[in-house]
């Protein structure tokens, strides 16, 4: 690669460096595993970046993210990728209790607001994920994700539906042991 | 309960800014009729307000940064090629010459920019971002009176998406300085002003390194440095807002 290219790799796409590392964090569920994957995510993107031509560095960041997650789960936790790519069962979900002020002591506290986003499926996680920590647009979602544009709305109203419905549930049982 | 088909189809995109304004302007009319929307969107409100004020968010650690620039592959080696080294001498003569004297020139420039970026890098350890913590300007600009020997101009541009988060002092080549801070959407803006024209070299300037953009200019009574981990584009938006408060009267 040449001088250049490595300047405007760190113009452009070393500035996502902490977007790709929680996203990695927050599909791996696993900070130690997160930063081994980010670091291989970054070099791929490093070594690919010649094939970059659109104008979103940070979307085309993500998605090697994103794939290199779900490479790296299919090589160490297979068991685990089977069960976080099936479809989630939303019906359960469709009326979360309005249950609020458990609501509010559970989403008042770090640790049980993050136990409840380990808990959804991956599918439902990484849109809220990108949504709501990383701030991203719908279209930027399906760009991320592949998820077809017309998809993003509805996975992610899903995603907070189930979501709220694990914030409702007592502590200890609203989120079904997925490890 | 009958089931709102319009909290399923224009709810979220409501919430989240994505309809345009025609629409949202008709949904919001819903909403004032519909109590199951607007019993939801209050809940989802919530739910997307919580989630973006706890902290989950888990950036790069900087031994992951440190680690990965240390990785990044040097720039490739020239091709080899046979030639005379001969005529090199005259030619490298001159070269070292020149870069004597744009090294004596350049001295004082890179090594403040070397403090800058160390500034930046310290401001981002938990706990020193910030003395005075303010999204009004009418609070962080009276904050530096009688701590510093010049008075620094504050202006907040969240309506611009430059929100002013407030302010702390830096000590930058032995002189005390304003630092000003910033965000823009994840990334934090640091914004040091002192009053000085004509010690840098150089003039303006802009570049990056170690993954944060940074550019430095002087205007008015003041030399101005932001650095950043936003976009290189944005960075050159939040200067020209800057620049725009100086020509206001």
């Amino acid at each position: 690669m040449q001088a250049h290219e490595r300047v405007r790799f760190e113009q452009l796409v070393l500035p996502h460096l902490n977007g790709a590392a929680n996203l990695a964090r927050w599909l791996l569920r696993n900070p130690a595993d997160a930063e081994d994957v980010t670091q291989e995510a970054m070099l791929r993107a490093y070594r690919f970046f010649d094939q970059f031509r659109g104008t979103d560095a940070r979307a085309w960041l993500l998605q090697i993210v994103r794939n290199t997650c779900y490479s790296w789960l299919e090589k160490h936790r297979v068991m685990e990728l089977r069960e976080l790519v099936s479809e989630f069962d939303e019906a359960a979900f469709e009326h979360p209790s309005p249950n609020a002020e458990l609501l509010a002591m559970q989403a008042s506290d770090r640790e049980s607001l993050s136990r409840a986003l380990e808990a959804l499926p991956a599918r439902a996680r990484e849109v809220i994920v990108l949504r709501e920590l990383e701030e991203c647009s719908y279209k930027e979602i399906a760009e991320i994700t592949g998820i077809p544009m017309g998809t993003v709305m509805s996975t992610l109203s899903r995603a907070r539906r189930r979501l709220q419905w694990i914030l409702t549930q007592p502590e200890g049982t609203g989120t079904p042991k997925t490890r | 309960m009958t089931h709102c088909a319009q909290s399923d189809t224009l709810l979220h995109p409501y919430l989240d800014g994505e309809l345009d304004v025609v629409r949202a302007a008709e949904f919001e009319a819903h909403l004032a009729e519909c109590a199951e929307c607007s019993a939801a969107l209050v809940g989802l409100d919530q739910l997307s307000r919580t989630l973006r004020t706890s902290q989950l968010h888990a950036p790069a650690s900087a031994s992951l940064r440190a680690k990965l620039i240390a990785q990044l592959p040097q720039e490739d080696a020239p091709p080899r090629r046979r030639f005379s080294w001969l005529w090199l001498v005259p030619v490298a003569a001159a070269a070292i010459l020149l870069l004597a004297f744009s090294v004596y020139q350049r001295g004082t420039s890179s090594q403040i920019q070397a403090q800058l970026l160390d500034a930046h890098l310290r401001s981002l350890e938990p706990g020193h971002l910030m003395d005075v913590i303010s999204t009004d300007q009418h609070t962080v600009k009276p904050w530096f009176d009688g701590k510093l020997d010049f008075i620094p101009p504050v202006h907040d541009f969240a309506d611009q998406g430059f929100p002013l988060a407030g302010g702390r002092l830096d000590v930058l080549h032995g002189r005390t300085v304003a630092a000003l801070v910033y965000t823009r959407r994840k990334h934090t803006i640091n914004l040091f002003v002192w009053p000085e024209q004509s010690t840098l070299p150089g003039g303006d300037a802009s570049g990056s390194s170690r993954g944060f953009n940074w550019i430095r200019w002087q205007s008015g009574d003041f030399t101005y440095y932001t650095i950043s981990d936003t976009a290189p584009a944005d960075l050159a938006a939040f200067m020209h807002l800057i620049e725009e408060q100086h020509q206001r009267p």
